[in-house]
């Protein structure tokens, strides 16, 4: 057949499959055009977008850990009907739908649950996707204290219970300056490396770990000019003598048997803390649980103060 | 059209000086009718498991296969959403992309002379990895290392673009490190040195922004699932133009089967006809790349399969590795959607999986025979 003839077969057909694929999305804008007539509610996320709502949703999709938590925190736990792979706190989440996570997530089941609205961070193509098939998506930044202040906030406000934010926030900060009174006041001041798992990278001073390290009184062997979670040089921590170290209780007991680390004296003085699992989790996610977490670390400050 | 034309006159398995015998004439002919049942059987095949393939696309989805579900769904008033646009575009974009894989894998091998060829052979998987790498750090470092306004801006530009160019850039690296497509060797020697360069960038960018790990390990594993209609039509324009132009140039590839000197002798102006090949199998794995990003091992087996069921000149070649990578990029497809339901496996696992067993007992056997 003749390749021209045949190339503009295709090309009206394609043309054709294109304009079909844009009528829902069309007829989804005048949705939106309605909705917004009536007195709405408005969000603009962390990516500057702003989405519209007639009433608080009551059916949410979570694709981060910390944003369940923030829902859960906020007493929106029954309107969650799916979450990603990781959210496991607290446990009722256990037995709803998994989603994958944000960069596979399982767009068809998403879709399925007709969700109005789906909580995000940043970036991931499963996002715009969903945005295209017009399910509403709230990309929520969450990596320092303020952040989980402000989506505290946002979805309180979203959840239709505006005054439910600040008390979350004012609990975290309650929880914050009691575990702050228990540091001991000898080791006030000391230097701590937190290492995260895996890298080994470490929680740098600019991090939520190492904010919530600096409202417990304690200085950070890593400046904040390297950044939240730098992936340091083994030699960098012999040089900077941590006076405690903190990690997951696995990696904790595997430290000594690092070339050199030996010579830690934080290690030799058994100045360490070991957190397990579920502890070390409430610890690495940015969430409601800043509070909890400032108090696990203030459990193995005093225990390490009542040792000396 | 005048290369077209010399081609013509200079068929490889037909030498215009050979004697008319008439035993040798019956044979090959004979032999011609063997070859053309084998295409119209295999090209049947092709079509009956592709149709299948497509319709078990269809009724796959989140509860795995279900094809007793299917006319309820159907029904439901979520039919047009979740059918007409998720199930129906992926399926279709598998093919396409799979296609399009096809199709390179075709071109690479005949362009390399090489049976190892592949799609990504230069540069072009390593180039699209960085761009994809680059956006996402950007967008996590918005606001850290790099100002809003970009982190915004790069966002804008999104994945898909990005990792187009990436590719493309990849391969230009290529070029331009080779000189151009003088030297077959230099080319190959060139796609190496750049997919490691821009591979290592890449691991580097990673180290600044642990972030991107997530986003380049799902772009590595390849993935059908954000495929949409306006990216389908891309793709049916981009292969049917792309297609049309490499079957034009099928006899030269026929022509440099017989080497370089050869091809040379019979009126290919090599380094153009080289360029042009390299330019054609840079923009079919581009356009493929990103969209379902770097989907392993179609490209290598499709061409293979095509030359041990049914061999044949390029101009068979080509179209058949096309429809052949289509049809194992939608059977893939579906098992990955129905093999852990309502989990996904990464499709480039599964073709990965699928190509690796064939390949493993391919070799076996002919290393036992």
């Amino acid at each position: 057949m003749n390749p021209g003839r045949l190339a503009r077969c295709w090309l009206t057909l394609c043309c054709t499959l294109a304009a079909l694929s844009l009528l829902p999305a069309t007829a989804a804008v005048s949705a939106d055009a309605k909705a917004a007539a009536a007195p709405a509610l408005v969000f603009k996320d962390d990516r500057g977008t702003e989405l519209h709502f007639a009433t608080p949703p009551q059916r949410i999709v979570s694709l981060l850990p910390s944003l369940t938590e923030s829902i859960c925190a906020l007493g929106g736990c029954k309107r969650l009907v799916g979450v990603d792979r990781w959210s496991n706190w607290p446990a009722e989440v256990n037995a709803l739908p998994r989603l994958g996570g944000l960069d596979d997530a399982l767009i068809e089941a998403i879709v399925k649950l007709r969700p109005q609205v789906v909580l995000a961070s940043t970036s991931s193509r499963a996002l715009d996707r969903l945005e295209v098939l017009g399910v509403p998506v709230l990309r929520l930044k969450s990596e320092s204290h303020a952040d989980v202040r402000r989506t505290l906030l946002l979805l309180a406000q979203l959840l239709g219970t505006p005054e439910r934010g600040p008390q979350a926030w004012a609990e975290i900060e309650r929880e914050l300056a009691g575990a702050a009174a228990r540091v001991p006041p000898a080791l006030r001041g000391l230097r701590v490396y937190f290492e995260l798992g895996g890298g080994p990278y470490a929680a740098g001073t600019s991090s939520f770990i190492g904010e919530t390290l600096t409202r417990l009184g304690m200085a950070n062997i890593v400046p904040a000019a390297l950044g939240p979670f730098p992936k340091l040089n083994p030699e960098f921590v012999l040089r900077a003598q941590p006076a405690i170290i903190m990690g997951a209780a696995k990696e904790a007991d595997a430290m000594g048997g690092r070339s050199g680390w030996s010579a830690l004296v934080a290690l030799q003085q058994k100045k360490r803390c070991g957190f397990a699992p579920e502890r070390y989790e409430a610890l690495i996610r940015p969430g409601p649980r800043l509070g909890e977490a400032a108090s696990v670390l203030a459990d193995c400050l005093q225990q390490l103060g009542e040792a000396k | 059209m005048s290369l077209a034309t010399t081609m013509r006159s200079a068929n490889p398995r037909h030498p215009a000086d050979a004697a008319p015998a008439s035993a040798a004439a019956i044979a090959d002919r004979q032999r011609a009718s063997v070859d053309q049942q084998q295409r119209r059987r295999l090209l049947a095949l092709l079509l009956l498991i592709g149709l299948l393939g497509v319709l078990a696309g269809l009724v796959t989805g989140s509860q795995g296969f279900a094809p007793r579900d299917f006319w309820a769904e159907l029904q439901g008033d979520q039919a047009a959403l979740i059918i007409g646009q998720i199930r129906a575009p992926r399926t279709l974009g598998a093919a396409l992309v799979g296609s399009l894989l096809g199709l390179g894998g075709a071109l690479s091998q005949g362009l390399f002379r090489n049976p190892l060829a592949d799609p990504y052979l230069l540069g072009s998987a390593a180039g699209a990895g960085l761009a994809v790498v680059l956006v996402l750090a950007g967008t996590a470092l918005g606001g850290v290392a790099l100002s809003l306004a970009t982190a915004v801006w790069l966002e804008r530009v999104g994945l898909v673009a990005a990792a187009f160019v990436g590719a493309l850039g990849g391969v230009l690296l290529t070029l331009t490190l080779a000189q151009g497509a003088v030297q077959t060797l230099r080319l190959l020697l060139a796609g190496v040195v750049v997919a490691v360069l821009l591979g290592a960038v890449s691991d580097l960018v990673t180290v600044v922004s642990p972030d991107a790990l997530r986003g380049k390990q799902a772009f590595m594993l390849g993935s059908t699932s954000f495929l949409g209609w306006p990216s389908l039509a891309l793709m049916g324009g981009g292969l049917v133009v792309l297609l049309a132009l490499s079957l034009r140039h099928a006899r030269a590839l026929d022509a440099l089967t017989l080497g370089d000197d050869s091809a040379a002798s019979l009126g290919l102006n090599l380094p153009r006809v080289r360029l042009l090949l390299v330019v054609l199998l840079a923009a079919a794995t581009a356009l493929a790349v990103s969209q379902a990003g770097l989907v392993a091992f179609v490209g290598l087996v499709a061409p293979h399969l095509v030359r041990r069921h049914a061999p044949g000149a390029h101009g068979w070649l080509l179209g058949a590795s096309a429809a052949m990578g289509a049809v194992l990029l939608v059977v893939a497809d579906v098992l990955s959607r129905a093999l852990i339901p309502p989990q996904e496996l990464p499709v480039g696992v599964v073709t990965a999986v699928l190509g690796g067993v064939y390949l493993f007992v391919l070799l076996k056997r002919r290393g036992l025979s």
